[in-house]
């Protein structure tokens, strides 16, 4: 094959024209401070996972008390001393709980953790290029991403606890720190780490972009990437123009915070006594954070996608279903995004009329979302579905997103939301559809590309048993949160014991719990998994899914610069899958046209006129050798 | 081999018994010395936890063992291929009667039909979207899982080339393109129906009736005779004043304070808004109304209540049933109980209820203002300092 003779010739030469990758790396330089983009993927994966971890665990404290919340837990006294009196959360610790899981699942985990994994590591890999455009700021982007994630834990071991006003921090609760304990030094660390957060994230996002643009191998037109660089590359853009208006949005809040202007802040009477603030409009604030956070879901959505999308082809050895039109949905849902944004406040007070045209925007977003579902099925549709664990995650991603998509639909309907806003329904909504879906996603590329990561395998048995306990348990959990909303249950309530209505989702909660907290223990099967299959693995093959992308072109055990010798030529799309006529089910990137002329079809000619002719000569001296015969 | 294999089953049933009577050791225990209020010790699962995994661990030893030993006697291993496309239906089965249970019996638990006007309207648009999305989501679940088990790996077929078929991809931009626009051109006027609310020419005013959120209470404040509310100024709130009223403006001499939120049935509300110091929210689900109370921004919502609460208490079958307005927008450590009970009532009962209510302005506020008007007797009730 093309690829061995590529691989073979490079160990002949690096000695000498590629001696520099094989300078003498120190550890600093090797597993801390390196700036191979391999490296800082695992590195960003490593430290998305421990930040899931202590998520999960944060969300597991506070289920137990809105399972149990008359019941004292000693040991919980033990762990979180003066949050947990007597061994109960207490109710500004809950909030502060909610808040930072919250804040850690969204950022760190579902944007740094999934975009700073794959797009690290996909991106030179599957284009073919030797790293990304600026290693050394791509090294900067983990070290910044790494400081926020350090200085956001930190603020625990602050007097008054961490931050803890819901992970969209609305002033003036956020802003003044008489309003509650978090809002003191929690939520200086909050903005602090955020800030952090963000340089890092654009560090990463202009890297990707230009990257994708200019470092792409030969004959890797646009048209010609797999879906998970589209995804990756659309993505980046989102974060680039979204991100910095949460810092705008942030640096103002910091200053009336400290430094006495009213941004946000107006005709305020705080302990009995009317505060100078004056002019300001906390829904402006409303709006600069939700013109990024609304993006954001899809920054963490998009990603997810189009790993789905790449894994769910090659495992259903199939091509994409419309790979244009997944294409043109992404594209479609990346500028449609920047307009939706008001969704989050239809009953805010923002201008009535300004919720009108916002239900129209958010509406239209559900059609490309559409779009791709119905294309992921049409790809499973007469596939041959190899059943890795890869794979069911995909579809866990896909089924999640269908759920939680279709609730879409409700909120997005003003009119609806008025009575579905910050309940339980809105809680069930974006924990399916990006709680669930996007880390079904994640994991998916994690058990995808763990040979290309590790060089071993993961244990496939685990992989279903770790899949199975998960999707069963988030649907267990999220799914009769919807009804909850529809009886009026508000979120961010610290107990349900104070209204004689709530009681009777007690059972329902306590089930509720008990489902997370399996789903919880199932993600020991995961990370066992991972962590064994790091060290002692089976080792992999060359191209262990029998993929076409290139990155299993490249040899397994890594170096800085990915490819001995020359980078491969990529001559056709990612997705030849099962074509008629091939001999193998799969006919990777680098295999020339002219090498498969048996299964060429007139369409992969499109833009190229002089080959269509051949094709059709070559076609036609076939028909009549048949003849002959 | 087969001595190993017959080993670790052994091992294998052992260690399931083991777990067996654990469980059964620790159902019987707690029930019987544990006091209710203590929970069992951690370590108890712990153990358990450890003990589930060692059965993990266990089975897939035997599996892995099962699976050699075929390949030795020349049999095929397992297919696990087939497993998880068995399982994908199973799981689908199982989903979807899961999914009926909960519309079943959680369905059930839901709020009970709109007691107000415009809430019917909600109701129906809701129910509308269910049913769509209802059926999309049956549809495409049943084709994902039934895709996965139908068409899951076989060795001797090869996959169906198709990258793309325009016609199809059109039919289905162009479908939901469709549902979604009716859905938003009725959410859209239902929307405008329930914010454009000012009063129209020649109806009768709606009664006012103002909200004000602050840490961890609401304030109710009612006009009286006049009908109309007096001015209030974030800065004029103090211990006695609750809610800033301005006694300069002689609308507010006879404004009232209420506990309970009293409105009488089949009249429009004009619920104004305010929050003196974090954002808060009034939801009172149960008349589909929800807006923010926002300092600084007053807003308001207005709505016609249908439903008595005599009448709603004998439709739920609770005779203690009480409507509440309950705050929606996180405020703080006690956002969990900031609740007013809402009653709503005949006119009669409701003209009745008013004439008892206290105004804000009360001796003591005159005293602090050193006010110099005299009011009608009626007014003049036992003034205490309200606390
Ligand atoms: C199918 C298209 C979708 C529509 C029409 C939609 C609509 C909405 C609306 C209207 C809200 C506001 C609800 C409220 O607060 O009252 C909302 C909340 C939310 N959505 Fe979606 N959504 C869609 C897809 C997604 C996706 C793909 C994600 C993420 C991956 C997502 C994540 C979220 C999150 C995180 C929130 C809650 C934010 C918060 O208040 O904390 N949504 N969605
Ligand atoms: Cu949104
Ligand atoms: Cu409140």
């Amino acid at each position: 094959m093309s690829t061995l003779s590529v691989q073979d010739h490079g160990v002949v030469h690096h000695e000498d024209d590629h001696g520099h990758h094989h300078h003498k790396e120190t550890f600093l330089s090797k597993y801390i401070f390196s700036q191979d983009h391999k490296m800082i993927a695992k590195q960003f994966l490593v430290t998305g996972i421990t930040m899931a971890v202590i998520a999960m665990i944060l969300s597991i404290l506070f289920r137990i008390q809105l399972a149990y919340p008359d019941k004292a837990f000693p040991l919980m006294e033990t762990l979180l001393g003066r949050f947990a009196p007597g061994g109960r959360l207490n109710a500004d610790f809950y909030l502060a709980l909610v808040t930072i899981h919250g804040t850690i699942m969204v950022f760190f985990v579902l944007t740094a953790g999934l975009s700073g994994t794959f797009s690290n590591l996909l991106i030179p890999l599957q284009l073919g290029a030797r790293d990304m455009a600026s290693p050394f700021m791509n090294m900067l982007s983990y070290w910044f991403f790494f400081t926020a994630s350090v200085v956001m834990l930190s603020s625990f071991l602050v007097q008054k606890g961490p931050a803890s006003g819901g992970w969209t921090i609305y002033p003036p609760l956020s802003a003044l720190p008489k309003a509650m304990p978090g809002s003191g030094m929690g939520m200086t660390l909050w903005l602090i780490s955020m800030v952090l957060f963000i340089a890092s994230s654009l560090m990463g996002a202009i890297n990707y972009v230009s990257t994708v643009l200019n470092m792409r191998t030969k004959g890797m037109d646009l048209w010609k990437m797999p879906l998970t660089i589209w995804a990756f590359f659309l993505t980046a853009i989102l974060g680039i123009l979204a991100f910095p208006v949460l810092v705008a949005g942030v640096v103002l809040l910091i200053f009336d915070r400290s430094f006495g202007t009213s941004f946000y802040l107006s005709e305020i009477v705080l302990g009995g006594s009317a505060q100078p603030f004056e002019g300001g409009s906390p829904i402006l604030f409303q709006h600069l954070f939700w013109f990024l956070g609304h993006p954001e879901v899809y920054i963490v959505i998009m990603p997810a996608m189009g790993i789905s999308s790449e894994v769910m082809s090659v495992n259903s050895r199939k091509p994409i279903f419309g790979y244009h039109a997944m294409v043109y949905s992404l594209i479609g849902i990346t500028v449609l995004s920047f307009i939706v944004w008001g969704h989050h406040m239809f009953v805010t007070g923002m201008n009535p009329f300004l919720g009108g045209v916002f239900m129209i925007t958010t509406l239209i977003i559900a059609v490309p979302s559409a779009v791709k579902t119905f294309n992921w099925l049409a790809t499973l549709w007469r596939g041959n579905i190899r059943f890795t664990s890869a794979m069911l995650f995909a579809i866990g991603m896909v089924s999640f997103f269908i759920s939680g998509g279709l609730t879409g639909i409700f909120l997005g309907n003003a009119a609806l939301d008025i009575n579905l806003h910050d309940t339980y329904f809105v809680v069930a909504h974006f924990h399916l559809v990006m709680g669930s879906a996007a880390i079904f996603g994640m994991l998916a590329g994690v058990y995808h590309w763990f040979p290309k990561m590790y060089g071993r395998m993961m244990n496939e048995k685990l992989g279903y048993l770790h899949f199975w306990l998960t999707f069963i348990g988030a649907y267990l959990v999220f799914f009769p949160m919807h009804f909850m909303g529809l009886d009026g249950v508000p979120r961010r309530y610290y107990a349900f014991t104070e209204f004689e209505s709530m009681k009777r989702w007690l059972s329902v909660n306590t089930f509720i719990t008990w489902a997370a907290i399996m789903a919880a223990c199932a993600q020991v099967a995961f990370l066992v998994n991972f962590i064994y299959s790091m060290f002692w693995g089976k080792k992999t093959v060359q191209n262990p899914w029998e993929a076409n992308t290139l990155e299993w072109t490249a040899p397994i055990e890594h170096f800085h610069g990915n490819w001995h010798g020359e980078i491969p030529t990529v001559y056709r799309w990612p997705y030849d899958y099962s074509k008629p006529g091939a001999e193998e089910d799969f006919i990777p990137q680098t295999v020339p046209l002219s090498q498969t002329m048996s299964s060429n079809l007139p369409h992969d000619f499109e833009d190229n006129p002089a080959g269509l002719e051949a094709h059709a000569k070559w076609a036609s001296t076939q028909k009549s050798n048949e003849e002959v015969k | 081999m087969l001595s190993l294999l017959a080993a670790f089953l052994l091992l294998g049933t052992n260690m399931l018994m083991a777990q067996d009577a654990a469980t059964d050791a620790a159902a019987t225990a707690p029930s019987g010395d544990a006091t209710p209020s203590v929970w069992l010790g951690p370590g108890y699962y712990v153990l358990i936890f450890v003990i589930i995994c060692f059965v993990v661990g266990i089975v897939g030893k035997i599996l892995r063992v099962y699976d050699l030993t075929q390949q030795i006697q020349n049999k095929k291993p397992i297919n696990w291929h087939n497993v998880m496309g068995i399982c994908c239906i199973i799981f689908l089965v199982a989903g979807m009667y899961g999914a009926y249970w909960e519309f079943a019996v959680q369905g059930a638990m839901i709020l009970p039909e709109s007691a107000s006007a415009h809430g019917v309207k909600i109701d129906e648009m809701f129910w509308t979207t269910t049913v769509l999305t209802v059926i999309v989501f049956v549809i495409t679940q049943v084709l994902l899982f039934g895709f996965l088990f139908r068409y899951r790996y076989n060795a001797n077929r090869r996959g169906h080339f198709l990258p793309h078929n325009n016609t199809i991809e059109k039919v289905w931009t162009i479908a939901p393109a469709i549902v979604l626009t009716i859905l938003v051109i009725f959410g859209f006027f239902t929307w405008q129906q329930i914010t454009n609310s000012l009063d129209a020419k020649g109806e009768q005013a709606s009664i006012n009736v103002d909200i004000t959120g602050h840490q961890f209470a609401w304030e109710l404040r009612y006009p009286g005779t006049d009908g109309r509310l007096g001015e209030t100024s974030y800065k004029l709130v103090s211990g006695t004043n609750k809610v800033g009223v301005d006694f300069k403006d002689k609308f507010s001499y006879d404004d009232l304070q209420a506990d309970t939120m009293y409105l009488p049935v089949r009249k429009s509300i004009r619920l104004n808004i305010h929050a003196q110091d974090v954002i808060h929210s009034v939801y009172m689900p149960h008349f589909r109304v929800q807006l923010n109370a926002v300092p600084g921004l007053p807003t308001f919502f207005k709505f016609t209540p249908t439903i008595t609460t005599a009448e709603m208490r004998r439709k739920v079958g609770d005779p203690k049933f009480e409507y509440l307005v309950y705050c929606n927008k996180i405020c703080g450590a006690a956002h969990y109980n900031m609740q007013k009970v809402v009653r709503v009532v005949e006119e009669s009962e409701y003209q009745a209820w008013l004439a008892q209510q206290k105004p804000y302005l009360t001796d003591q506020v005159k005293k602090d203002l050193k006010f110099a008007v005299t009011k009608p007797a009626a007014t003049q009730n036992r003034l205490a300092l309200n606390n």
